[in-house]
């Protein structure tokens, strides 16, 4: 017997507390200590000390909510590769298509730097969403040629190699004073985001995600498989269109603004599976968005903490939780079959 | 003419990439019919259902549902008169049975795919026609083949189809779950005029639920017709190519090639009772005659296949004198005879059966 309701109603319940604590926790704790009250008390136009206004409001504030919907980007655009190649371990970096944006970004901005102009964030995403579907399109003609998902899985951490090398070959090239900048973006941070940068992720990933929600019925019908799916009405061909442009948008916006960032989009979408106890995608996409929330605030926290003041890249925390998850996986599904 | 069928095919042609594999199919179903497609592997039977459901593009002709065009339909206006159950293995994760019975549902609900009270009665019902409802909040990945089965019927059904198509959906039953399988769906072409069309592999079945058949044959439909018309003597040993096993020519049970030689031992059979003796001699490789058999018994058809000599009436008639001196020729020249049974109440009509008991009893080689 599959037990439900009930539990699922407690896991969101939870994914919400989590979220709320972890956005305080990231505003409150970090190289200056500011208690919530003060913080609270900056909400309401109220507070005197200027510096922890400013820490709060101009660096903190827009960290933490850039973490929180990137990550909700994150862990749903994995879902949306999950389902389409019908594979637990398919994600957006694994695949190499937070790769492909990163390399796209990589070139808009050394380009942009020798005309001397900053790149909008139209732009950027704009490149990032061009790099995905890149990679995406040589990922899916590799499935197609190979049929097997282990393969899959290998020709996109083939394709990642590839672009990162080429990145990196890019960075090179880039002016003294621009490549720390470059380096640390190409590591994956959420560090630097301004509010200008949140509202446009936020409009971009809120509307990407509300589509999804809207797709959750096809979704659930695609997950018997094509022939079925089909048969119900479904026109699939269009759908994965739609699973495949939806993904990379998604993990476009994350990797324009914070570069490409690791295992969020496999472990956030099966953890959060076996806290639901069913894979039903009304119910599991708002809870990946949350728990793609609450696992990014958590790591950006611990990777601004751990060693401060020197911060870690964002993708080195994200591995140390992500990467396990994907181990158990599949030592599950060898014990499964 | 054409009105009264519910779904038919006007010269379409199957096939793969362009390569045409079957051409000129013409398949026809009225409301309430069963129709059996049957064939060798690998004849094109999966193809041919593939194509009528619209997975793949049929190279040429029209496929009509209700009288109009599939191709002019919508995915939502076929789905509603449509189900299929496959032979693809579908491994959803951490879904119930009852959810996949559901997603029949589709193509009646809104956006969101949320269920109405009506269409949770009707999940429920389609469950309990199929006996998976006790299933309904199991794990479906956690079920046997054969629960599995029922479960996609169950979901083929909720989605209130007036054609079902099913590709070989007794394969992964045991024979008594298969029996059930076929009952369900002859009880719902009965009940509710469902029209069916169904490939299979067992013939046995296809002949017993059945109203027409299509016997698939490498590039053509060899031949559409009634059961009567298609299991007649020779026809199934020439449609699968039976060269040297034996095809039980009307019922199609097949047996395997006799042993050949002169006979070892003489059966004394009949009234079914010499079958499981016949297969068990084959088995040991040991040819035999056997006798004395009207052709209406039920030994008859495995005898005439198995036997290296049967020694036989017609149907109805009194045994003749060059027969039993026949059968005492054979019981003395075998090395042994088996009494498959001991003729009872036949033998005050038959004394002559009586006689040759007591003229193998004497042999001494029972």
């Amino acid at each position: 017997m599959i037990m439900r309701r009930t539990g699922c109603k407690v896991v969101f319940l939870l994914l919400i507390f989590l979220l709320a604590g972890l956005l305080a926790a990231n505003i409150c704790v970090g190289g200056v200590n500011i208690p919530l009250g003060e913080v609270l008390s900056f909400l309401q136009g109220k507070g005197e000390n200027a510096v922890h206004k400013d820490i709060v409001f101009f660096i903190r504030f827009p960290r933490a909510l850039a973490a929180a919907i990137l990550g909700g980007a994150l862990a749903l655009s994995g879902y949306l590769l999950q389902t389409f190649f019908h594979n637990p371990i398919a994600g957006p970096f694994i695949l190499g298509i937070s790769s492909g944006a990163k390399l796209f970004v990589a070139l808009t901005m050394v380009a942009s730097l020798e005309m001397v102009r900053q790149p909008g964030a139209g732009w950027l995403i704009g490149a990032a969403f061009a790099g995905a579907m890149l990679s995406m399109a040589f990922v899916i003609l590799m499935s197609g040629i190979l049929g097997r998902m282990s393969m899959l899985i290998v020709s996109g951490v083939m394709i990642g190699y590839i672009c990162s090398a080429v990145t990196d070959f890019v960075v090179a090239f880039a002016d003294d004073a621009d490549i720390v900048n470059l380096h640390n973006w190409s590591k994956g941070s959420f560090s630097g985001i301004g509010w200008e940068q949140v509202a446009t992720m936020a409009i971009v990933v809120l509307t990407v995600s509300a589509g999804v929600f809207l797709l959750s019925k096809p979704i659930q019908a695609y997950q018997l498989g094509e022939s079925y799916a089909q048969n119900l009405g479904l026109n699939v061909s269009w759908f994965r269109v739609g699973l495949v442009v939806f993904s990379s948008l998604l993990s476009a916006c994350v990797t324009a603004f914070a570069g490409p960032v690791s295992f969020v989009g496999i472990a956030v979408p099966q953890l959060v599976k076996y806290l639901l106890g069913t894979t039903r995608p009304v119910l599991m996409i708002p809870a990946c968005f949350l728990g793609g929330a609450v696992f990014c605030l958590f790591c950006d926290l611990l990777a601004r903490m751990l060693l401060a003041p020197t911060e870690l890249s964002i993708s080195t925390v994200t591995a140390v939780f992500g990467a396990p998850v994907v181990l158990v996986i599949m030592v599950q599904r060898r014990r499964d079959a | 003419m054409p009105e009264e069928f519910f779904f038919y095919t006007k010269g379409m042609t199957v096939g793969y990439e362009g390569v045409p594999l079957i051409k000129n199919i013409e398949i026809k179903v009225k409301r309430g019919e069963i129709l059996t497609l049957i064939g060798p592997n690998g004849a094109g039977k999966t193809t041919i259902l593939r194509s009528l459901i619209r997975q793949l593009k049929p190279l040429g002709g029209v496929v009509y549902l209700d009288g109009k065009d599939m191709a002019t339909l919508s995915g939502r206006e076929i789905a509603r008169r449509l189900s299929i159950v496959l032979t693809e293995r579908i491994r959803p994760e951490l879904v119930t049975c009852r959810e996949v019975v559901e997603t029949g549902r589709y193509p009646y609900t809104g956006r969101l795919g949320r269920l109405s009270a009506e269409d949770r009665r009707i999940v429920m019902e389609a469950m309990e026609l199929v006996h998976v409802a006790e299933l309904a909040g199991e794990d479906f990945a956690r079920i046997s083949d054969g629960q599995r089965q029922r479960v996609m019927l169950a979901r083929a059904l909720s989605q209130e189809p007036e054609l079902i198509v099913l590709d070989e959906p007794t394969s992964f039953l045991d024979i008594r779950h298969k029996l059930e399988f076929l009952s369900v769906l002859q009880e719902l072409s009965q009940k509710r005029k469902l029209s069916v069309i169904l490939s299979l592999h067992e013939l046995e079945l296809a002949e017993r639920v059945s109203d027409k058949l299509a016997c698939i044959q490498k590039d053509r439909i060899d031949r559409f017709g009634t059961p009567e018309e298609i299991f007649v003597p020779g026809y199934i040993r020439q449609l699968y190519q039976i060269g040297t096993g034996a095809g039980e020519e009307c019922s199609g049970t097949p047996e395997l090639p006799p042993a050949k030689g002169r006979p070892e031992a003489f059966v004394f059979a009949g009234n079914g009772r010499g079958t499981p003796v016949y297969r068990s001699l084959q088995r040991q490789g040991r040819p035999f005659a056997t006798g004395i058999l009207w052709e209406n018994d039920q030994d008859y058809p495995v005898a005439r296949q198995l036997a290296a000599e049967v020694v036989a009436e017609p149907a109805f008639c009194r045994l003749r004198e060059s027969s039993v001196a026949r059968a005492k020729e054979l019981m003395t020249s075998c090395k042994e005879i088996i009494f498959a049974l001991k003729p009872e109440s036949g033998g005050e009509l038959y004394p002559e059966l009586w006689e040759l008991w007591e003229y193998g009893r004497q042999q001494g080689k029972v």
